[in-house]
């Protein structure tokens, strides 16, 4: 029933097409730079919670 | 290399771990109340202390000032640390402290008072909502301020999360929220009917997502390593876990709306996204988790890890369950029952309290140079936490789903075999105490950790500003090769608006089209505005929080048409500022109730609720038969409506209370013949006329213009 309300607006016909490309795209681009990442520095990266001098009191809790 | 010597603010850290108690404690208090007063109706002692107002009260408390201040202390322990910088300043580190309480305090104050928008999780008022996005503001700056002046090039996984929480949130806050004034403590939404549910559950949902969720994310990136003493699992997976999950969440609101007169594209749309969401969201446990990989001995030994490890569970399994839910054949089943709020008890007890108590366990000891006081007791604290959620949760699992069935339960002749929605209450009734007694132990686990902290931290001296030395960022040469995230993680703004970009396009291509078609939202001619009589009533029905227990959405099944009448339209609520179709069903939803019972029925009813329907756990509002309405705000709410858009005539304020006082003066009458003596100038009066025509424009077959 809504269709007749959605077909009033201008262009509609291009509103999902345009979403499936972006999202396609999105995950596309996120995907190929992340798996052509360099292993080495993301370690670095990720170890970075780990290199901050707090541990003013060493005892394990 | 030179190394620049600087210390870490732990005072702000510290304001905010006692604020988190502080007021965890009286938001699982309020919980435990309302909890009590589902199963014994006569502790709603006052009109300030009913369940209608201090549910949003629980509600808010628990997100915004628990986990609010949850989220900042993290926040500040953790970026500090993470771009080895001072907060960027002290004054507006302070600013945000004191502000974020006086926010809190001015919620307290609010919501038992009755002021409220109805619009859920952003029941504030205007005024109130102001000085949120000035609050934020500061935040923002704070936060930008100290990411400028970092001495560490790379922005870590917990900083985009922190960035993202901030960017969304305002962008929530700000359009949710957007209202006319009627006066200083009162505005309408200028959202009406569909459009409104659609931005409420837009903002309620990402509050869920971008509120208790990506910050606590970050939270987790940061504290389990630190606590595990390992890295992150995976810092690739991190990257896909932050742009899949904020890139879909946004898109998720709908699924708060199925079966509802929300277009059906919206809420196919909301489906799509929620189902996808579980990728993100178990990427996001899973790197979590086997960052204990190799470790999981130490999980034995360490309190800190055992929480960790719960609340990271606790999140898988809500994420697992978001998705299930929001299957259109699944929700039909959940939806309006307790199954939606034990869904969102795994995820504020299991995920935002024991990740909390998790950091509170690990904190405290480090800002008082103390080991924990007790490890008996937060070993206690940890046992029964956890067994407290599953108290909570099960009973009411299980009182969800008996109730839904029994809702849609027909006799073979094809009549419903429990007519009387109050036998579908009574029946769960044993598991409202379960969950009471699953509240309880998690709050005397509550109770414990404070005693367990404070002792900690009356041992210890207070680290106030923590020593650190490093050095400072060198200019960067403009060439330089790398990862792509890299290059954005070393610019913040650009980084701000990447993300900017992927939750607005989610919010525009939802939300959008449902405004843009405002106009061609199916007309009902006989839907008519509210009197000014009804309008008054409706304010006295948000203002009570009717809506957090009675629904105004008949779905299109059987089982509620025979139950309630004809399944609700879209164009019945074009005059709705705001919207008040409700989430939960505690008592039977209200979209017909117009014309079902006679005024008498309503005024009996509203006395003492267990006269006309016995074994009621609705509160009594004989208050309202004592208080006069207050309608001097009458020409002021008229003026609101019709620069809303609401077609009132010209000049009608001048003459509403007229109208006013002739319909109620109709209603006193009525309810005189019925032997029953009121002044036509209570608030009763006004709440009957409200509920009378609820639902009945299209009663009046006829004159309906548009099949919808």
């Amino acid at each position: 029933m809504f269709k007749n309300y959605l077909q009033g607006i201008e262009g509609i016909a291009t509103y999902p097409l345009f979403s499936l490309v972006v999202f396609f795209l999105f995950f596309l681009v996120m995907g190929i730079w992340v798996l052509k990442s360099d292993g080495s520095s993301m370690q670095k990266l990720g170890s970075m919670p780990l290199n901050d001098t707090t541990d003013i009191q060493s005892e394990k809790n | 290399m030179t190394t620049e010597k600087f210390s870490y603010d732990n005072k702000i850290v510290r304001n905010f771990a006692v604020a988190t108690i502080l007021w965890g404690l009286v938001g699982m208090l309020v919980g435990l109340i309302v909890a009590l007063q589902l199963t014994n109706p006569k502790l709603n002692l006052a009109p300030y202390l009913s369940f209608g107002r201090l549910r949003p009260l629980h509600t808010n408390a628990v997100i915004f000032a628990f986990v609010g201040n949850g989220i900042f202390m993290g926040v500040y322990y953790s970026l500090q640390r993470l771009l080895k910088a001072r907060m960027f300043s002290d004054l507006l580190s302070k600013i945000h402290f004191w502000g974020w309480q006086l926010i809190i305090v001015s919620a307290a104050l609010t919501l038992p008072l009755g002021i409220t928008t109805s619009k859920e999780y952003a029941e504030l008022e205007w005024p109130i909502d102001i000085m949120i996005a000035l609050i934020w503001v500061v935040f923002a700056i704070n936060l930008f301020g100290t990411i400028f002046r970092r001495r560490e090039r790379h922005l870590y996984v917990a900083v985009w999360f922190y960035i993202a929480t901030i960017i969304t949130v305002a962008v929530l806050h700000i359009v949710n929220s957007l209202a006319l004034p009627v006066n200083f403590l009162k505005s309408y939404s200028i959202f009406a009917g569909v459009q409104d549910a659609l931005v409420q559950w837009w903002y309620g949902h990402n509050a869920v997502a971008f509120f208790l969720t990506t910050p606590y994310l970050g939270l987790m990136y940061y504290f389990v390593p630190k606590a595990a003493d390992r890295p992150v699992y995976s810092y690739k997976l991190s990257i896909i876990h932050f742009w899949a999950l904020i890139f879909l969440y946004i898109w998720a609101g709908p699924h708060h709306l199925l079966y509802s007169s929300l277009p059906d594209w919206a809420q196919s749309l909301g489906v799509v996204f929620s189902i996808m969401l579980i990728a993100p969201s178990w990427g996001g446990m899973i790197n979590g988790l086997l960052t204990l990989r190799g470790a999981w001995d130490r999980v034995r030994e360490s309190i800190v890890l055992k929480f960790m490890v719960v609340a990271v569970t606790a999140y898988g399994m809500s994420t697992f369950e978001g998705p299930m839910l929001s299957i259109k054949s699944v929700n039909a089943i959940s939806h309006f029952t307790d199954w939606t709020i034990a869904h969102v008890h795994i995820g504020a007890m299991g995920w935002n309290g024991m990740l909390t108590f998790g950091i509170l366990y690990w904190l405290i000891p480090r800002l008082y140079g103390k080991p924990i006081f007790s490890k008996k007791l937060s070993n206690f604290h940890f046992w029964i936490a956890t067994l407290g959620i599953l108290f909570y949760a099960v009973p009411l699992y299980w009182a969800g789903f008996t109730q839904s069935l029994m809702w849609k339960d027909f006799t073979p002749e094809g009549v419903l075999r429990y007519p009387n929605f109050l036998e579908t209450v009574v029946q769960i009734m044993p598991m409202y105490k379960l969950r009471v007694l699953g509240g309880s132990l998690y709050l005397i686990g509550v109770i414990v950790m404070i005693y367990n902290l404070w002792k900690t931290a009356a041992s210890g001296t207070f680290i106030g500003d923590e020593a650190a030395e490093a050095a400072p960022l060198e200019k960067i040469a403009p060439a330089s090769h790398g990862h792509w995230h890299r290059w954005i993680e070393r610019r913040p703004v650009q980084f701000l608006l990447l993300s900017l970009v992927a939750i607005l396009i989610g919010g525009i291509v939802e939300i959008v089209p449902m405004l843009t078609i405002k106009s061609n939202v199916p007309t009902i001619t006989a839907v008519k505005p509210y009197t000014p009589l009804e309008l008054h009533g409706r304010d006295i029905y948000i203002r009570e929080g009717c809506y957090t227990c009675h629904s105004q959405m008949i779905r299109p099944f059987r089982s509620e048409t025979e139950r309630y009448g004809e399944y609700s339209k879209a164009g019945e609520f074009v005059y709705d500022h705001p919207f008040q179709w409700g989430s939960k069903r505690t008592g039977p939803d209200l979209a017909r109730e117009g014309g079902k019972y006679p005024n008498s029925w309503h005024y009996n009813h509203m006395l003492d609720p267990t006269t006309m329907s016995p074994g009621s756990i609705m509160p009594a509002y004989e208050f309202m038969i004592d208080n006069d309405l207050d309608i001097t705000s009458t020409p002021a709410k008229i003026r609101t409506m019709q620069k809303l858009g609401v077609p009132y005539p010209k000049g009608f304020d001048a003459k509403a209370n007229t109208s006013l006082q002739k319909q109620a003066a109709e209603i006193a009458a009525d309810l005189g013949k019925n032997g029953i003596k009121v002044d036509a100038r209570k608030e009763i009066i006004a709440i009957i006329a409200y509920l009378q025509r609820l639902g009945t424009d299209i009663k009046v077959k006829d004159q309906l213009s548009a099949q919808n």
